[in-house]
């Protein structure tokens, strides 16, 4: 079988701050990691190719530094990996990441695409579903156990908001995963050797066959039009005194609201 | 669009360096220089004191479509699962509301299986009109028929808004939709407001894990769709006495390659549900372990309230997941949050801000918890709960 691993590069966003006096982001040396949902991703296809036997792909579409989370990737075993970088895909939002990602994949081939539920630098949770909607194909989105597969159907838990979901799907299928579905491998040595080794496909916007009018900026139908730091509010009010008078306060105001 | 840098105005200084996320700004010979990795972010424009980075639109990006003028009015789709319209449909019928008055046009409810009854709801909740979309294959919910309808419908009577809940079903099957239709799609919105001049929705929402807010625009495509976590936005007034259209649509041809063989539901832990509680006692890392929790419990049973934690009390495994509030646990909107041991990171800042009232409790006077906090306790909590608490059984 034919698995296909999309995953992102991110910035570590548990390390990006705000700087309360000039509204600026802090990034002071934040890490490029891949995104935290994709390792789950790429240990599902690597779980599922040990069960069923085939190939696993891991593709990317970013700047060339992207590179870096490929390897990352090889070093977990994966089978290949394809880097979709071009001048011309800067500026994308998820409808043409989801159609850049959509040439790229059905170009390659697939059976079964894992994406991870969303990146965390725009926590979206977006591309996964798009991209199997250019593909015409299903997908199943939250998935937190993958329960049976065979040749033409795999059958998965979706996560919903009071419970869960078992889900039968025909094969060809996107599927989208949580952190719950599995507990991604570390790196082995010789996969780290391999992945140093390793030649990563690079494709352009002219290789993919992708029109200029559809990727990138010029693609995207959504525009930011400026960007802030969250706000404060005005009205705070601080209750001083010993413990027992700041207390009174807010006992007063709390009856006030008719809390008490 | 592209963002360049006026080479005579920059004078060097790198602090546009900094505020790149994606290492995309280099210093060459002590000017700085825009590299292959720039996403157009704009995130580096405000911080230049010379004024020297720009944005520059291509033409194209202005290009006017004619088409956009044939879209009219604001649909809700309402989400329901067993029957049941999610709480989320009617958050958002308040401030479609909203939206609808200012652009002076109609507010319609889409709703796929359920009933007839339910349907008028939504009209009493605010909605002028219902589509009503009766099939039994909307009694499980299935990416692809939900998907097929919406298009449809889009389709035929083409609204310019469409807002959905970022429930497990909405952020699923509305991202097919928008790539179907050729539109932009933004996801979890926490405001949304109407551009005075263009008539165009501007759609904010957190990004980069809550760091920072972004407002975003579909100039040139419609519908704008926008999805909403449950409990950002506040109901209307329910009207019993309310009256509107309920178009019954018998759908065709729809087909799902996905099949639901069960539902399992999980049993709810918490007495009261921390999304609907109007009263909210959260704990943090500052409670210092699992112990601590016993005093929160005991301050939110005593104002009927539930049980809230920070991210940091939960990776401790002082509290189960489901009482998380933050970017990655729960969105709440009760009338009273009280933050006991919280610094106030933004990702727990955009799952609570837009509560009502925020008491926080913190030793550190600097925790950014009081930004949005509208009574704040510099102190011990240690301290200050038991004589909250001994006051509260006082007036009893
Ligand atoms: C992608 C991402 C998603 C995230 N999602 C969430 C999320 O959904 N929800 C969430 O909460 N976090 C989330 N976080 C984590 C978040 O960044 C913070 O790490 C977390 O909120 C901190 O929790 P805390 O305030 O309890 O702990 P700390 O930051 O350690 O703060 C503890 C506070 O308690 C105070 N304190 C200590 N002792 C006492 C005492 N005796 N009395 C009074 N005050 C005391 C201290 O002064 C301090 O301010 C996320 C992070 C990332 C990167
Ligand atoms: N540029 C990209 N290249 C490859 N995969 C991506 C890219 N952006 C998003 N994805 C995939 O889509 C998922 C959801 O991303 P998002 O919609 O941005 O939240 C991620 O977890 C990845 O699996």
């Amino acid at each position: 079988m034919r698995f296909i691993v999309c995953i992102k590069q991110v910035p570590d966003t548990a390390e990006v701050r705000i700087n309360p006096e000039t509204n600026t982001l802090i990034r002071d040396g934040v890490p490029s990691i891949i995104n935290p949902y994709d390792m789950h991703a790429i240990e599902a296809g690597l779980s599922l190719r040990d069960k069923v036997g085939g190939k696993v792909t891991v593709i990317t579409m970013g700047p060339p530094q992207a590179e870096a989370a490929l390897r990352d990737a090889l070093s977990l075993g994966v089978d290949d990996a394809v880097l979709i970088s071009d001048r011309a895909f800067a500026g994308s939002d998820t409808w043409a990441t989801s159609f850049t990602l959509y040439k790229t994949i059905s170009k390659l081939g697939y059976d079964v695409i894992i994406c991870g539920k969303q990146a965390i630098d725009g926590d979206t949770a977006q591309v996964g579903p798009a991209v199997a909607e250019f593909l015409d194909i299903p997908h199943v989105a939250y998935v937190s156990a993958i329960t049976h597969i065979d040749d033409t159907s795999i059958t998965v838990h979706r996560m919903m908001d009071d419970g869960y979901d078992v889900v039968q799907s025909s094969i060809p299928v996107l599927l989208t995963v949580v952190k719950e579905l599995n507990e991604p491998r570390l790196p082995s040595l010789r996969g780290k050797m391999n992945a140093k080794k390793a030649v990563i496909t690079k494709l352009t916007r002219e290789m993919i066959g992708a029109d200029e009018k559809d990727v990138g900026l010029k693609g995207s139908p959504t525009m930011v039009k400026n960007i802030f730091a969250p706000s404060s509010k005005k009205d705070r009010r601080m209750l001083e005194g010993t413990p027992e008078e700041q207390v009174n306060a807010l006992f007063e105001e709390l009856r006030r609201l008719k809390c008490v | 669009m592209r963002i360049v840098i006026d080479a005579t105005r920059c004078i060097g200084c790198g602090i546009c360096l900094e505020s790149c996320p994606y290492n995309a700004i280099e210093l060459q010979d002590e000017k700085a220089v825009i590299n292959d990795n720039c996403q157009l972010c704009k995130a580096c424009l405000e911080v230049c004191p010379e004024g020297a980075i720009i944005s520059e639109s291509d033409t194209t990006d202005a290009k006017e479509d004619t088409d956009l003028q044939s879209y009219k009015g604001i649909w809700v789709f309402a989400e329901q699962r067993d029957g049941f319209v999610a709480s989320v449909s009617y958050e958002l019928l308040g401030e479609g509301r909203k939206l609808a008055k200012q652009l002076n046009t109609e507010l319609s409810a889409v709703l796929f299986g359920s009933s007839e009854s339910e349907a008028m709801e939504l009209i009493r909740w605010g909605a002028d009109k219902v589509y009503w979309c009766d099939d039994p294959i909307f009694k499980t919910f299935n990416d692809e028929p939900y998907k097929e309808q919406l298009v449809n419908l889009v389709r035929q009577y083409k609204p310019e808004i469409i807002l959905c809940g970022a429930t497990p079903i909405g952020r699923s099957f509305i991202p097919r939709v928008a790539a179907r239709l050729r539109t932009g799609l933004t996801a979890d919105c926490t405001a949304l407001e109407i551009d005075k001049e263009t008539g165009n929705l501007i759609q904010i929402r957190p990004a980069f894990g809550g760091n920072i807010m972004a407002s975003i625009l579909c100039p040139n495509h419609r519908p704008q769709m926008a999805t909403v976590r449950p409990r950002v936005m506040k109901r209307g007034v329910y009207d019993a006495n309310r009256s509107g259209e309920i178009i019954k649509i018998i759908p065709t041809g729809l087909s799902s390659r996905t099949k639901v063989l069960e539902s399992q539901k999980e049993p709810s832990h918490c007495k009261v549900n921390l999304q609907e509680a109007e009263i909210i006692v959260s704990g943090g890392r500052g409670l210092g372990n699992a112990k601590g929790f016993e005093i929160i419990e005991e301050l939110a049973s005593l104002l009927g309230g539930s049980v809230g934690a920070s991210r940091a009390a939960v990776d401790e495994g002082w509290i189960k997941y489901s009482h998380q509030v933050g970017q990655t646990g729960k969105t709440v909107c009760p009338k009273i949050y009280i933050a006991c041991g919280i610094s106030g990171a933004v990702q727990h800042l955009v799952g609570m801000s837009s509560s009502d009232i925020i008491i926080a409790i913190n030793k550190n006077p600097d925790a950014p918890i009081f930004n949005v906090a509208n009574y704040g306790i510099v102190g011990d909590l240690y301290e200050i709960l038991p004589i909250l608490i001994r006051k509260i059984k006082e007036c009893r």
